[in-house]
């Protein structure tokens, strides 16, 4: 339970910490220290546990079908990952306070640190690898949001995205191992998959397994070839990159190295890729650090490097290695953020960050300067610091592997590379740790920095001197402070397999790393005072910027996917409906040939004359349609002859519903289309040539037949439907006899809900969709000069509407029992309403018709989904009906089904978008029109 | 004898409506096939109650109205569209 708090409570704090910005600066500020400093307490509660070698497991399951379980786990390595999390992020909680100006909104600031913190948290404390790898996703996404702070920067923009992008594809490739990992040892628990280290190592998967953990891990880590993102993340605030990219987000991927140490080393695959990668990181980046002029950039391949050696010993994955790893994530993590808080000081109160404009401020920032060269010693792994022992024991183990070495039994020449390597980079650590000192505080006073430089406040320099502090005395007595606590932190990294006895010295004798520390800085001093030299020496080398090459390839593949679109799509509607139906076609075609097209055996209803008349008249009028397609009103006009038809058809047989709905959409749809037309040309040009018109004719025909054998062939078929069901049920379960209308309310309520609020948006839309549009031509819409309301249907249409209206009541009542329902009733009643626009006018109903539509179809959707609602008073499930019998005196008994709620939310959505609809259609041409006449009131 | 004088009725109605579609077809201006499309919606009023004499049945008398109803709506619609293009103002 503790565990899931630590990782909660900087989630809970989001809104807070934001939410205390209104008040002031400070009252954020105390929230997010607040935080901090519970999560720290409530960690203290569970350290002399873990001291003791416990391991904590708790678990919740969530999701187990996948194996995705909430299952923390916190054993020495995750509480030194804790401690790091949320001991720097303390510091830097503070540091922030004083470093960000004013202008900068520290609500969000602070807001996107605590969620930064708590992803960092549950990927350390995930005891589920698919829980690790969504936390890791999520310190992805808010190292995103935290380097693009500064939104107004470009280069913060783009530095952020090149990081999400990296460390993104990282984290699916992640995903991807993870998975193979659950392949392999049948569960996404890390006590499963850490004790099944042989099993994994034989495995035929490990070999993708552990490409895609460790792509994972080095784009996270930033280490060679996937480093690039980080020194182009310097454009954070100092605060962020002291954090993120020196001591925890970094860490990440060298946390789940780690990690999954036991489960995945000890192979030779893992040796050379981890140990290789790590060694050329190691050397590359301390290589380019020296000549970096930006402090923060220095200071980032300087991180890149450190990371380098953390990775190399995990690679080399003796005890001994794995102690120094583990030993150098913390005192690299204590230095490097101190002196990334030092160089934001320096920024900060000099307004600069070039190192070849400062200079000599020793004298004017006394306090900094003493605080950055004991950071920047332990950082070149000078003697009496704590980077002095991790790099100790660095130096022995690639020693000792260039003496002997399970992969290779004889020391070769070239097993030499590796202390060779080791001292190359401790070289040029040295190196340019004195140049971050002597370029910035020796030297003559610089007087031309944009700021005065002094010392900054005591709350930004103290949390730079507590983390100086503990380099300092985890340097001097290593024995006292360090040893147990090294020892129940590395102890998981090794599988519990650690040495009998852990003792830390600063001196272990005459021994070959101590030569090999020797050379390193002395060589390094050597080679700072002669750095300008090779400076212009590499000047003259061609440059290879990992971030353009990146840049260049992301360009490739969008040119790449634009020419394949231009290739297959020319954005022709016809050209789609050709391929999909052709398509249909032929794969509807192929079944026949295989299996043959045979009708089926059931009882065929003979056609009298009277039943073929129709069907032929259906067929010319289909016919025609097409033919007159051209003029578009004669094709209109065959159109409701069409609908007239199949109406009929419905009524010959025994579907009075569908009849009734089908002439009413038809003539709805007429009245829609023919306010359409009015804006649109009348007629269409002849549009394409006689072969394609061939072709299409082709493939139309070719369709239509298959789907007319098709339907042939199932309905010759004896089967058992499911009108059986709902014919014996419609009266006893849902209170009426029309079982269509009761199907439609009742037994299918839910999709009719459905629809009628896809009904109410779309008439919305439409509205939205004509807001402020005139027609492109609108001379040529203008009315004939006929007379605009005869008289003869404006006395017609006084009668017809009220009765019309009465007829639409009347069915709607009825629906449950005849054939009817609220749907039909909605559109008699919108054909009236639309009638008394046709005859009077729009000014002229507007006045009299005064209802809100939108409102009226907004509660009819409400109306429906109440219905269903109201079902969970009775503690029945949605949409369940229930029957009221009612005796009204002088009209005897009266069934009234819960569905007629129903049936009156779709009759007000039917009628309140549709009547919307047909006014807003109406009045979009209307604009011109009224601005000519006098006081146009549109 | 209603059989008979049914059966005849609708074989009739069923001819008058195969002349209405050749009208459609033929009707060399549009409102020709305006007119004999709303003369095809009373005919079919007159089919459906035939044939629900026929039936014997009481159903399918609102389709013959609803039928009657839209009908005239539609064509009112197709008229004013033909006297001013516009056909709510």
């Amino acid at each position: 339970m503790t565990m899931l708090l630590i990782v909660l409570l900087p989630f809970l704090a989001i809104g807070p910490v934001w939410f205390a910005a209104r008040f002031s600066r400070n009252a954020s500020f105390y929230v997010a220290a607040t935080t901090t400093g519970l999560g720290l307490g409530l960690l203290a509660s569970l350290v002399p546990e873990v001291m003791a070698g416990n391991v904590f497991v708790d678990s919740w399951p969530w999701i187990e079908r996948i194996g995705l379980n909430i299952a923390f786990r916190m054993d020495g390595l995750a509480m030194l990952f804790c401690i790091l999390i949320l001991g720097i992020g303390l510091m830097v909680v503070i540091y922030a306070k004083f470093y960000l100006t004013e202008d900068d909104p520290i609500g969000p600031f602070y807001a996107m640190l605590m969620t930064f913190m708590g992803a960092m948290l549950g990927v350390v404390t995930s005891e589920n690898l698919l829980l690790l790898a969504m936390f890791w996703e999520l310190t992805s996404i808010s190292s995103f949001l935290l380097i693009g702070y500064w939104r107004h920067l470009p280069a913060a923009r783009q530095g952020a995205r090149l990081a999400l992008m990296i460390t993104g594809s990282g984290g699916l490739f992640l995903l991807a191992g993870v998975l193979l990992l659950q392949e392999i040892t049948g569960s996404l628990e890390l006590s499963v998959v850490l004790a099944s280290g042989p099993q994994i190592l034989d495995h035929d998967l490990y070999w993708a397994a552990l490409i895609c953990v460790l792509m994972g891990a080095f784009t996270k880590s930033a280490q060679f070839p996937f480093h690039f993102w980080l020194p182009n993340a310097m454009t954070a605030p100092t605060p962020v990159s002291a954090y993120l990219h020196s001591a925890t987000m970094v860490k990440a991927g060298v946390f789940l190295l780690a990690r999954l140490h036991p489960a995945m080393s000890g192979s030779p695959e893992w040796f050379f890729l981890v140990t290789g990668a790590g060694l050329t990181t190691l050397a590359f980046a301390a290589y380019v650090a020296l000549f970096k002029h930006d402090l923060k950039g220095l200071l980032a391949y300087s991180t890149i490097s450190h990371l380098g050696i953390i990775t190399a010993c995990l690679g080399m994955s003796t005890k001994w290695a794995t102690i120094a790893a583990v030993f150098h994530i913390m005192n690299h993590a204590a230095f490097k953020a101190s002196l990334f808080m030092s160089a934001g000081i320096v920024d900060h109160e000099c307004g600069t960050r070039d190192a070849r404009l400062l200079s000599g401020l020793r004298h004017s920032m006394p306090i900094t300067f003493g605080l950055a060269t004991l950071g920047a010693l332990a950082m070149g792994g000078a003697p009496f610091f704590n980077g002095f022992l991790s790099k100790e024991m660095f130096f022995k183990e690639a020693y000792t592997l260039s003496q002997a070495h399970p992969y290779w039994p004889d020391a070769e020449y070239w097993a030499w590379i590796f202390p060779v390597v080791a001292t190359v980079g401790g070289l040029f650590s040295v190196a340019y740790s004195v140049r971050f000192i002597h370029d910035v505080f020796f030297g003559p006073e610089a007087h031309d920095l944009p700021k005065h430089p002094h010392d900054p406040p005591f709350g930004m320099w103290l949390p730079v001197a507590i983390l100086v502090a503990v380099c300092v005395v985890v340097g001097v007595v290593p024995m006292y402070t360090a040893e147990s606590f090294l020892y129940a932190t590395a102890s998981p990294v090794t599988g519990y397999d650690m040495p009998e006895a852990l003792h830390l010295h600063w001196w272990h004798g005459l021994v070959p790393e101590l030569y090999m520390t020797l050379v390193a800085i002395a060589a390094g001093i050597g080679v700072y005072t002669q750095w300008k030299k090779i400076a212009a020496i590499g000047d003259k080398l061609p440059t290879i910027v990992g971030k353009d090459f990146f840049e260049s390839f992301i360009e490739m593949l969008i040119e790449g996917a634009r020419a394949l679109d231009r290739l297959v799509d020319n954005q022709s509607l016809q050209r789609y409906m050709a391929y999909t139906i052709s398509f249909a076609t032929l794969a509807g075609f192929m079944a026949y040939i295989e299996e043959g097209w045979q009708s089926g055996t059931g009882v065929q209803t003979p056609a009298s004359l009277v039943s073929l008349v129709p069907v032929i008249l259906l067929i010319a009028g289909a016919f025609m349609t097409d033919f007159f397609q051209r003029k578009r009103l004669v094709s209109l006009i065959f159109m409701s002859v069409v609908g007239l038809i199949v109406s009929l058809m419905f009524i010959y047989f025994s579907a009075p519903d569908l009849g009734l709905t089908q002439i009413s959409v038809e003539v709805v749809t007429v009245l829609l289309l023919l306010l359409a037309l009015f804006v649109l040309p009348q007629w269409n040009p002849v549009e394409s040539g006689w072969l394609r018109r061939s072709r299409d004719i082709l493939v139309a025909a070719s369709a239509g037949i298959g789907v007319g054998a098709l339907a042939w062939g199932v309905m010759t078929r004896q089967q058992q439907t499911i009108a059986d069901y709902y014919l014996a049920e419609s009266l006893p379960k849902g209170g009426g006899t029309n079982v269509v209308n009761v199907i439609l309310v009742d037994f299918r309520g839910f999709d009719t809900m459905g629809e009628v609020s896809v009904l109410a948006l779309a008439s919305v839309g439409i509205i939205v969709m004509l807001t402020g549009k005139k027609p492109l031509y609108p001379n040529q819409v203008m009315p004939f000069p006929e007379e605009r309301f005869p008289l003869m249907l404006t006395s017609v249409t006084r009668v017809l509407v009220p009765t019309a209206l009465l007829v639409a009541f009347y069915i709607f009542m009825r629906g449950h029992n005849l054939p009817g329902g609220g749907f039909i009733a909605g559109l008699v009643a919108v054909v009236a309403l639309a009638m008394q626009f046709v005859a009077s006018g729009l000014d002229w109903t507007k006045g009299r018709f005064k209802l809100d539509l939108v409102r009226l179809s907004a509660i009819g959707v409400l109306l429906a989904v109440g219905t269903g609602l109201a079902a969970f008073v009775w503690g029945r499930p949605f949409l369940t009906s229930g029957m009221l019998h009612l005796h009204p005196p002088g009209i005897g008994e009266v069934h009234i089904a819960s569905a007629m709620a129903f049936d009156t939310g779709v009759f007000l959505v039917v009628v309140g978008s549709l009547v919307l609809i047909i006014r807003r259609l109406s009045r979009y041409q209307q604009t011109m029109e009224v601005q000519d006449k006098a006081g146009g009131n549109e | 004898m209603l059989e008979w004088a049914n059966i005849i009725a609708i074989v009739m109605m069923t001819l008058s409506l195969l002349m209405n579609m050749w009208r459609m077809a033929a009707g060399p201006r549009t409102l020709d096939r305006v007119v004999a499309l709303d003369t095809m919606y009373i005919n079919a009023i007159a089919l459906i109650i035939l044939f629900e004499i026929y039936l014997d049945s009481v159903l399918y008398f609102e389709a013959a109205l609803l039928i009657a109803m839209m009908g005239f709506v539609g064509t009112v619609a197709l008229s004013k569209y033909f006297l001013r293009g516009d056909i709510i103002e």
